[in-house]
């Protein structure tokens, strides 16, 4: 398919604005160089951009079941929400009396979140998971040294978490310690007994934790931080199986991200926008990024907080996100949120057991929302990779479940049907799976050679990142 | 896989070829090459800087992973291959003529293997 | 209660039947029964369709929305084409995640790729990311970009909007890095403050272009001295005067951040908007988040993928420059649809009209008594001097009863705004109600 860069013919392009109403000013010192952007009609365009479309997949076109990404349906009337004038035209920079409606939205969704989370505040600041991930810490760092605690440079992080984990607390300027994860993929106590002590700053981890199992030990896990004088964040990755089920807040936890884009139903947009919403008991909120909404005397108003880290991006957040999750959280409710979890749960728990049978699952028993097969038989079998596998399933117009991902399970494929999901699919695709298994043993080949009817076939990354052809190359 | 006799082997996976008592070549196996797969970047070390034995001097990266070089020696960078910053993929084809990096004013050396030490070690 | 889970009594029943349970809550075995909630879950019932588009609806009726903007000072209302919205709320494209599927996601990826191509030409760069959260965070994260053993200290100019300022600081706070500010010299950075400041630990230098005041600073020969220095040169831009302006890459710069909100962006109360960050081809291996290249498949097709993924979190972990993993890819694509439906005539007209409206606002502010507080050029935006903060106050609430949202207050003056969307006879209308204020 061609670019836009070579659709069009020079002098061709859309008509927008009026000439201009007063005396044209010059600067002094303008632009030489030639900005080489597309010469399309508007029907050219749109044509383009709409078959764009069509080389995608999105959670509307089919299954999604991309392990600890939560691509649940995203409803409708939350965009609808979303695009109200009301919200899409106000300035950041209105007096607090004219955006009285934003704030009660950010207000209202906070103390849901509060109350869903078992936290005192949040902040709707981040961006993204991960950038809600380092606001979690930096409330972390900021504790300890407000406190005159300054030798306490180490994170300790599980060896199956999140790769932004690690990063994260890396970007925070502390040292991290990695520690094993037992072999019921759960966190080895007594490793994380050894790697506490005086330097502790604080743990990070998921629970239910990346292979989907919810770690049965936590309240001992969050003890065990806490005795050596350490705090303990939750990464809310994961928190789509037990929202409003279990509380992070009651297993110990003291601060937390949720990603917006995953449990609270917000679209992924190919990546982004999403929200990372921190949340964080009261003795942690003098250092949350400012400001905070708060309520006084009936009136929304902005806080900022004594001690804060300071802000971690502009303005306030991700503020049409937040309005989408704001509806979605107010239609499901308390009952609504409970049942989605549970579901989730149901779901992965339902495939797993339906898949039971011919393929090794990495950890046995009850699972939380997702589940982790891993196909290092089949490979030495077949010589059929979970990346063979996974290339397969694009021809059945399936998105293939997260693959080699944790980096404990080999040969990984990580599967997260979400609440959303039916019955009659999930059979449908649990047959798919099954039917794939069998091909790896009868035609190999053929899954070597999938997917075949994709808009493109098997793409060359190891020359792709050689070569580094990162734009396109004017002639 | 070919493991020369003439070189010397770490358990880390990195080759060394003494040019003198205080001087010698450091690559990675052919058994590294073959594990990482097909390699895109090297983020040379830097002349001049110091080498502690059994401690990262480099990464290279493959499409999936990257890699962390060990340096076997302390001692000092005399010198980087640098056309391995064009051509990554000679660390694939040609993993014994792709050294990485010359170091000199070597003063300590980790227990390195033979050959023959080294293919038993890696069972190939 | 509003739902989306399809499943009816019967079904439930027969999956927990094949799983072997008996009811939901036995799925939850292996959470500490005192730890549950059972039911206690604090937040209203829920609501149908009906009733929630009511409640947010009277939410969103509670906010005032301006016909009239002056005001800027970091996100810019701007015309945004229809076609802008009619392709980027295609729900293909909205409801996909991250493109690790490259097969299923040429649409992403090509889209980005054209993305990445448009801020390459509009700001001289060779390389461009695929977005970041926002220009603050963007700025922020250029300092890992230019750290080295060395050269351990970043420098940001005190002309840059101080909320970017502020995320820089933090971010640096994070890092144990230390953020010197150079101070400000009539409303633009002190070259000689800069080079005095500038030592041989100096990593980076950020400025902004046009400045936070509106003013067009002297990037050329602020990037001389911090080149002189050794250092690098990141400029701030705004997308939209990148038009009409002089390259970053003219004047020298290493690294180029902006917002991209201005790109066919609501200003949506703050967000989501697009971090930009551009760069020359010797750093490429330097820049944060994901990267889109064009690669062929095994039948020698065009296609595109996320590549250089070795420098990222999920393979780096704790030895990775950034921790970004999300980045705000419909906004990258929708600042791309954009700027395909500007095209290059567009993008200079809407420049164009910005700077001249905003000229012609400042005149007529001036025939009225009103003082520019800084004399230099500038683009869309400019401070007038209004001493007393009591006077600005009854400025700006005049504009507001008329529907009038006045520039931003700022330490002795108002910021002003004013782009392509404003008009002659409301510039004149705005005038008149400041005029009878004075």
């Amino acid at each position: 398919m061609k670019l836009i860069f070579e659709l069009g013919a020079e002098g061709r392009g859309l008509s927008l604005m009026p000439p201009c109403d007063v005396p044209e000013v010059r600067l002094s010192d303008e632009r030489t160089e030639a900005l080489r952007l597309p010469h399309v009609s508007e029907n050219e365009l749109t044509r383009h951009y709409s078959a764009l479309c069509k080389r995608i997949h999105g959670v509307n076109d089919g299954f999604y079941p991309l392990g600890s990404c939560t691509m649940k349906y995203n409803p409708k009337i939350d965009e609808d929400m979303a695009a109200l004038p009301g919200f899409t035209q106000l300035h950041p920079l209105q007096p607090e009396g004219t955006v009285q409606g934003a704030l009660e939205a950010y207000h209202t969704l906070g103390g849901a979140l509060c109350e869903i989370f078992g936290m005192d505040d949040v902040s709707f600041q981040p961006a993204a998971g991960a950038h809600g991930e380092f606001t979690g810490v930096m409330l972390i760092k900021a504790y300890h040294v407000d406190r005159g605690d300054l030798n306490r440079t180490k994170i300790i992080v599980p060896d199956s978490a999140h790769g932004t984990n690690p990063a994260t607390a890396a970007m925070c300027g502390f040292e991290v310690v990695n520690i094993p994860s037992g072999a019921d993929g759960c966190v080895d106590l007594d490793a994380l007994r050894a790697a506490v002590g005086p330097d502790t700053a604080g743990l990070m981890l998921t629970n239910p934790n990346t292979v989907g199992i919810f770690d049965k030990n936590i309240l001992e896990i969050t003890k065990i931080v806490h005795d050596a004088g350490g705090l303990c964040y939750y990464d809310g990755a994961n928190l789509n199986a037990i929202m409003g089920v279990v509380r992070p807040g009651d297993m110990g936890f003291d601060c937390i991200h949720s990603n917006l884009h995953k449990t609270f139903a917000t679209p992924h947009g190919g990546g982004g926008p999403g929200a990372g919403v921190c949340g964080c008991k009261a003795f942690l909120r003098k250092y949350m990024p400012g400001p905070l909404v708060v309520k006084k005397d009936g009136v929304y108003a902005f806080d900022y907080p004594e001690k804060s880290i300071g802000r971690v991006k502009m303005f306030y957040g991700n503020f049409a996100v937040v309005i989408r999750a704001l509806t979605y959280v107010l239609s499901l409710g308390k009952a609504g949120i409970e049942d989605a979890a549970k579901c989730a749960v149901l779901n992965a728990n339902y495939m797993k057991a339906r898949l039971s049978d011919k393929f090794d699952m990495a950890y046995e028993g009850i699972c939380m929302h997702e589940f982790v097969m891993t196909l290092v038989k089949l490979h030495d079998e077949t010589g059929c990779s979970a990346l063979d596998l996974a290339k397969g399933m694009l021809d059945f117009g399936l998105h293939p479940p997260t693959m080699y991902f944790p980096l404990i399970v080999h040969e990984a494929l990580m599967v997260e049907p979400c609440e959303t999901e039916s019955k009659e699919l999930m059979d449908e695709v649990c047959d798919i799976y099954c039917k794939l298994y069998d091909m790896a043993y009868e035609n190999p080949q053929a899954l070597h050679d999938a997917p075949v009817s994709t808009p493109v076939r098997r793409l060359d990354e190891v020359a792709a990142a050689r070569n580094m052809v990162l734009r396109y190359q004017f002639s | 896989m070919t493991f020369p006799e003439e070189l010397k082997y770490s358990r880390s996976d990195e080759w060394v070829k003494f040019l003198d008592d205080s001087t010698a070549l450091v690559g990675i196996t052919d058994y590294a090459q073959s594990e990482m797969g097909d390699l895109v970047f090297i983020n040379l070390p830097v002349v001049g800087d110091a080498t502690e034995k059994e401690t990262a001097m480099c990464d290279i990266e493959s499409v999936k992973a990257v890699s962390d070089v060990i340096c076997p020696l302390s001692g000092e960078i005399l010198e980087v291959n640098e056309d391995l910053a064009d051509a990554p993929e000679t660390l694939n084809a040609d993993p014994y003529g792709a050294w990485i990096a010359k170091i000199g004013n070597i003063s300590e050396t980790e227990e390195l293997l033979t050959a023959a030490e080294y293919r038993a070690y890696r069972n190939c | 209660m509003g739902s989306y889970v399809p499943h009816t009594a019967a079904q439930r029943a027969e999956m927990l039947a094949a799983v072997g349970v008996k009811s939901l809550d036995e799925l939850y075995q292996s959470v500490p029964s005192e730890m549950l909630l059972n039911g206690k879950l604090n937040i209203p019932a829920g609501l149908s369709e009906l009733e929630v588009r009511e409640a947010v609806t009277a939410m969103a009726e509670k906010n005032k929305v301006y016909k009239t903007v002056l005001r800027g000072a970091g996100s810019y209302r701007h015309f945004i084409p229809a076609v802008v919205k009619s392709v980027t709320s295609r729900e293909e494209l909205v409801t996909c995640y991250t493109p690790y599927q490259a097969e299923i996601s040429q649409g992403v990826l090509q889209g980005v790729f054209e993305f990445q191509t448009m801020i390459c030409e509009l700001t001289g760069m060779d390389v461009s990311n695929a977005s970041h959260y926002d220009g603050a965070t963007a700025a922020a994260e250029t300092i890992p970009m230019c750290k080295d053993r060395k050269r351990t200290k970043a420098y940001v100019s005190a002309t840059v909007n101080p909320q970017v300022i502020e995320t820089m600081q933090t971010y640096c706070f994070a890092s144990n890095t230390e953020l010197v500010v150079i101070p400000a010299k009539d409303g633009k950075t002190d070259p000689e403050a800069l080079q005095a400041a500038l030592g041989a630990d100096a990593a980076c230098f950020l400025m902004q272009q046009p400045n936070y005041y509106g003013l067009i600073e002297d990037a050329e020969a602020l990037g001389a001295a911090v080149h002189a220095a050794g250092a690098k040169f990141v400029m701030s831009v705004n997308p939209i005067a990148c038009a009409l302006l002089k390259t970053p890459r003219a004047c020298g710069a290493d690294i180029v951040v902006a917002d991209g909100q201005p790109l066919g962006l609501d200003t949506a109360f703050g967000g989501p908007y697009l971090g930009i960050m551009a760069t020359t081809s010797a750093m490429t291996r330097k820049l944060p988040g994901r990267i889109v290249g064009e690669t062929h498949d095994v039948d020698g097709n065009t296609g595109y993928v996320l590549t250089l993924s070795a420098r990222e979190q999920h393979i780096r972990r704790e030895k990775a420059s950034s921790n970004i993993c999300s980045n705000q890819a419909l906004c990258a694509f929708t600042a791309g649809v954009y700027m395909a439906a500007m095209g290059e005539n567009g993008m200079k007209q809407c420049a164009r009209l910005c700077l001249s409206k905003a000229h012609y606002f400042a005149a007529e502010l001036e025939k009225i008594g009103c003082k520019l507080k800084y004399t230099g050029e500038f683009f869309h935006e400019f401070v007038t001097e209004v001493a007393c903060p009591n006077c600005r106050a009854r400025i700006l609430d005049a504009l507001d009863q008329a529907g009038i949202l006045g520039g931003e207050a700022v330490d002795g003056g108002i910021l002003w705004c004013v782009t392509e969307l404003v008009s002659k006879a409301q510039l004149d209308r705005a005038v008149a109600i400041v005029k009878e204020v004075l």
